[in-house]
């Protein structure tokens, strides 16, 4: 496997933000190619054929996603950006955009191109004003340049392009709450159907597609779908950005091309150098804080001992049961020390914090998971109290408008599932489960 | 839904925002298309924010005013998102990331040492007015943590020690610029 990137090739090069640098590098190349070589078809064409897959999570593809756009006459339509990275375990955009801010950009401009857009939105998370500034510096840089604004490159095709920031939201990372955010309003997800690609942005067809996808689509373009396609095993083509967080020696953002293992990830000397301090892996959530946790037995091998390998199928090996997901990836590492329950109603917590209150199961079911734990976390729970949480899970799951509340019903599940003896342990021995000593939970507590 | 604040309903004088704010805020409207300008709603409760340290009703209403639309739509979207500070608050906000990943490198102990070392709980401004404490949820730094943001400024990687120097850093005004 190599160790090809795409994404973050450049980055270390002097003055790598400013749009001179990043040109003479090879950079806008894919808008040149695109608007005076390409039709919007063909470009539309490569990214299938690149197998790219949304980036921001779901893993839907960013080609058949582009098709479905509807195209009716005299309707305006839109490119909209997520950056509102707010998954916690997730910050590759944040780091994409601050050091790669023209890649972004290049990659609206091409992306707006191939779906007819000619007003397309970055919405960055609040949180991250400086990289608004960042992106606001590039854009003029773009307009200056003659990339952006009226007749692009004398080719007759006009985009303009503005950032757009939210207010502190994790909701807005879904994408029609995202809309809804930026018409000025709360986010609340809407109902779908219709889905954005129909009535979007102020009832215009839109496109919302994460950063990481936006920029993919430069590489894409520039050598082909094709190309693209032959990086990566299988349907999880080309290179993935991982936020890599927890107690790692070497968090941060890594480039990897899709298919290297879960084990060299972690312990390799070109990624995350193992466990801090010395200590041993207990668990593992891989894909942001809404994927299943993983024991330890089943982070770099999966329940029939294969080697776990860093794509969207092999971490999904074995489905919910002993699987997990890619994701976002955000990838979360848990140390001997850590405690599951703890982490479980930390992430209740937040979910709690972050539903938008529309919908009765998540609204109240995140809120009742987040105080059952709470009790077992803080040594005043029932035995209960295990079923009780599984029982609201089931009534939250694929009941609410947006997957808020399977994302805040999935991590409960898993941790049960995985460690349940380690939340019977906070029933039975309160007292000790208050001394955090844990230790490793070494026997599967799934049959596998 | 524990984020979303009472709105304050102490003091209802009318208030003025600077030319620089103004001048910003018409900009920013001038860039939707024509009925389409409550897109700038959230951006220009950051600059009345950022001008004024917290968001109040009368901001809100002027707010309003500016964009022509109704005072309940301003004050639907500034209770809805947790950025807005709906209550007087000091002069500097520490809000601490304590999500999962901050937590495994140690945020719960970060966020009771400020505490104690300004003497407050979460939530609450220390008695010179200079520091409240608050807690965020996830705040997209979950590699570099345990984190805190300071008007809109990452401080990272923090220790004890970093923070006694990052009191001591906003005390002097070494971040007042920008």
């Amino acid at each position: 496997m190599g160790n090809r990137k795409l994404l973050l090739e450049n980055i270390h090069i002097e003055g790598f933000d400013t749009f001179d640098v990043y040109r003479k590098n090879g950079g806008y190349r894919s808008v040149e190619k695109a608007l005076k070589s390409m039709t919007s078809d063909e470009v539309v064409e490569e990214v299938k054929k690149s197998g790219l897959r949304g980036r921001g999570g779901a893993g839907f593809p960013t080609g058949m996603k582009w098709s479905f756009l509807a195209k009716p006459e005299g309707v305006p339509r839109h490119l909209v950006c997520n950056a509102d990275e707010s998954e916690p375990g997730t910050f590759k955009d944040r780091y994409l955009m601050e050091k790669n801010p023209h890649l972004l950009i290049e990659g609206m401009i091409t992306s707006s191109y191939a779906l007819g857009a000619n007003l397309s939105f970055i919405y960055i998370r609040g949180e991250f004003m400086y990289i608004l500034h960042i992106l606001e510096k590039a854009i003029a840089e773009a307009y200056s340049k003659g990339f952006l604004g009226k007749n692009i490159l004398g080719s007759g095709y006009d985009l303009d392009l503005q950032v757009v920031p939210g207010g502190g939201a994790y909701i807005c990372g879904e994408e029609t709450a995202l809309l809804e955010s930026l018409e000025g309003k709360r986010g609340n997800p809407r109902m779908k159907p219709p889905f954005p690609a129909v009535k979007g942005l102020w009832g215009n067809p839109t496109v919302v597609n994460n950063v990481e996808s936006i920029a993919a689509v430069v590489p894409i373009v520039n050598d082909g779908g094709d190309a693209y396609a032959q990086i990566g095993i299988g349907r999880s083509t080309g290179t993935k950005l991982i936020s890599a967080s927890g107690n790692l020696v070497r968090p941060g953002v890594y480039e990897i091309e899709m298919g290297i293992t879960v084990e060299e990830f972690i312990y390799g000397d070109d990624y995350c150098r193992g466990i801090a301090n010395g200590k041993k892996l207990k668990a593992c959530v891989p894909g942001g804080s809404s994927v299943p946790i993983l024991p330890h037995f089943l982070v770099t091998k999966t329940a029939t001992g294969e080697d776990r390998l860093m794509t969207y199928e092999s971490l999904a090996d074995g489905g919910f049961a002993t699987g997990s997901m890619l994701g976002s990836g955000g990838f979360i590492v848990f140390d001997e020390d850590q405690c599951v329950v703890r982490n479980t109603w930390n992430f209740a917590r937040f979910y709690s914090h972050e539903s938008c209150g529309q919908c009765s199961p998540c609204r109240e079911g995140t809120g009742w998971m987040e105080k059952v734990l709470h009790r077992l976390e803080h040594g005043h729970g029932n035995m209960r109290d295990i079923e009780l949480l599984e029982e609201i899970n089931k009534k939250i799951e694929g009941n609410t408008i947006c997957p808020l509340g399977d994302a805040a019903a999935w991590p409960v599940a898993a941790a049960i599932r995985h460690f349940r003896e380690e939340f019977e342990w906070h029933v039975n021995e309160p007292q000790q489960a208050q001394t955090r000593n844990y230790g490793l939970i070494t026997q599967p507590s799934v049959v596998v | 839904m524990k984020a979303h604040q009472p709105v304050s309903q102490a003091n209802n004088e009318p208030v003025e925002f600077s030319e620089a704010t103004m001048a910003k805020a018409k900009e920013l409207i001038a860039s939707y298309p024509e009925g389409k300008h409550k897109s700038a709603l959230i951006r220009i409760l950051h600059l009345v924010q950022s001008e004024k340290g917290w968001v109040s009703v009368p901001s809100m209403d002027k707010v309003a005013e500016i964009l022509n639309i109704q005072p309940i739509e301003v004050y639907e979207v500034a209770t809805f998102y947790t950025m807005f500070h709906l209550e007087p608050v000091g002069k500097y906000v520490f809000e601490v990331c304590r999500t999962g990943p901050c937590m495994l490198v140690g945020s719960d102990d970060l966020i009771d040492y400020i505490g104690k070392k300004l003497n407050i709980q979460v939530g609450e401004t220390s008695s010179d007015g200079m520091f409240t404490l608050k807690t965020a949820e996830c705040l997209g730094g979950c590699g570099y943590g345990p984190l805190l943001q300071c008007k809109y400024k990452f401080h990272e990687h923090l220790t004890k020690e970093r923070v006694d120097e990052l009191i001591e850093e906003y005390r002097s005004g070494k971040y007042d610029q920008n």
